[in-house]
């Protein structure tokens, strides 16, 4: 298998920074666009879409970071702290968008739509759940909540599963986009289920390996 | 499009117009594909003539009316509200006739009770018709009540603005209903048959939780999945001012077409 060309290390911490900008910069365009006519003429709704498509993009990656590093050998774990965020971000803008531009701060109509209509529930959930992993992102947390930390952080199938429900409920007929982006995450947490035979196969693989080049 | 001027008519509603362009950019027509602004950029290819509608079914004269005939109804110019079941509307000169001048010709038989309405198939020139992911089973079909066939809000358009139909609003010949959301509204008609029993229409049957045969504009009814008590006016206010109209019962016709539901269970016929 080609190795994928690794970064210097003293470059990491500045790809990290990049990778914040260069992922709310779709978020910058369309609000642009958004506000200057350039998404048509519902530019709430167009925007609060394709904001809450973005976020969805991001959870994608952030659950695509563990095959990559199994199934490839490419290692960018240290961007998966900042994709998560980033995903947590646009659901932030999804549901302010949501509140301030869509139904602009009608809390009644809000907490009806929470409660009477399930993919609204479903995705002011999936917001609410990703609250306690955006406030335990840091290194103090990881250290202080040890094994809690990884369980805790297995929310994140609960949250993508929720977010592709709520994609799919929320429009009218799944056409393309909808299908390619909740297959997406169907195949990423499928892989959960498969991970462990499949690293055991290949450490028992290396082992093997190992022991042989050495008798050589 | 084309010029085309209609008489002018009292069916016109004191509201400010929806910008042409948004009116001509802005549709739901899911043959062109699903997002708005699908069907303005993919219906160039669309041929709208040669074209006939055929009427059948329980009539006492079946007939294909031929494009040229219809364009020489008597036309008249009807500024409606247009509600969509999405929650947004807008405010549209049309040009166009009563359907019941078409129905009258046909004469329909003592047991028709309702009119069905059928969408061209045309996936060489409907791009949303063929591939994978089609969003809707084809041809698009809709349907009414004859008494709601022939009231007279009830048109058959060939133009908006002055103009015949763009492609993307339904060219060449289109229903209009606007106390009715908009899906009700079939466009690019090439069949309307009178029928005896209640006939199937595309969107109760892809969700008859969500869509009824009536869709009668209702600001009491929600759609399950949002409140159809206020309406965006597409046009109006941009990123920050979109303010938000009350929708109004039966889309503000309620004096014209209220009767017509006397006695019925709006809730449970919706």
């Amino acid at each position: 298998m080609a190795t994928f060309p690794a970064l210097p290390r003293r470059y990491h911490s500045a790809s990290i920074w990049g990778l914040y900008i260069v992922g709310l910069c779709p978020a910058a365009w369309y609000f642009y666009q958004a506000s200057t006519g350039g998404l048509g003429f519902n530019p709430v709704k167009e925007f609060e879409h394709v904001i809450g498509i973005w976020a969805l993009r991001f959870i994608i990656a952030t659950l695509a970071i563990t095959p990559l590093r199994d199934l490839a050998t490419i290692n960018w774990v240290r961007y998966r702290r900042a994709l998560g965020l980033i995903a947590f971000y646009y659901v932030l803008i999804h549901f302010a968008v949501y509140l301030l531009l869509d139904l602009q701060l009608n809390f009644g109509a809000v907490g009806s739509d929470i409660v009477r209509r399930p993919y609204i529930t479903i995705g002011f959930g999936c917001l609410l759940m990703l609250i306690p992993l955006a406030v335990t992102s840091n290194n103090w947390s990881i250290r202080k909540l040890g094994h809690g930390w990884i369980k805790l952080h297995k929310l994140i199938y609960l949250i993508a599963a929720g977010g592709a429900l709520h994609y799919v409920l929320a429009v009218k007929s799944v056409t393309l986009v909808p299908f390619i982006h909740v297959a997406l995450i169907a195949l990423l947490l499928a892989y959960r289920s498969v991970r462990k035979p499949i690293m055991d196969r290949k450490r028992a693989r290396k082992n093997l390996g190992q022991p042989a080049r050495a008798a050589r | 499009a084309s010029p085309l001027a209609g008489k002018p008519s009292d069916y016109k509603v004191d509201e400010k117009l929806t910008p042409k362009e948004a009116v001509t950019t802005y549709n739901n027509f899911y043959e062109f594909g699903v997002n708005k602004e699908d069907p303005s950029q993919n219906a160039g290819s669309f041929k709208p003539t040669p074209w006939s509608i055929k009427v059948d079914g329980l009539v006492g004269k079946p007939k294909e009316f031929g494009l040229d005939e219809l364009m020489k109804m008597s036309l008249e110019d009807r500024t409606y509200r247009m509600r969509c079941v999405e929650g947004w509307s807008m405010v549209i000169p049309w040009i166009g006739f009563p359907l019941s001048a078409i129905l009258d010709q046909v004469e329909p038989q003592g047991s028709a009770k309702y009119v069905s309405f059928e969408t061209v198939v045309r996936p060489e020139e409907m791009p949303g018709q063929k591939g994978f992911f089609q969003p809707l089973p084809w041809p698009y079909v809709e349907g009414l009540r004859l008494d709601e066939a022939r009231n007279p809000l009830t048109i058959l358009a060939v133009g908006l603005y002055g103009e015949t139909l763009p492609n993307q609003n339904g060219a060449p010949i289109r229903l209009v209903v606007p106390w009715k959301y908009g899906f009700k509204s079939i466009k690019s008609i090439v069949k309307i048959s009178l029928v005896e029993k209640q006939p199937q229409t595309t969107w109760k049957n892809s969700n008859a939780r969500e869509y009824g045969f009536y869709s009668n504009v209702n600001p009491a009814v929600d759609h399950p999945r949002w409140s159809q008590a206020t309406e965006q006016r597409i046009g109006e206010g941009g990123l920050f001012g979109s303010n938000r109209h009350p929708t109004l019962p039966f889309n503000g016709y309620a004096d014209q077409v209220a009767s017509l539901y006397a006695g019925m269970d709006l809730k449970a016929n919706y």
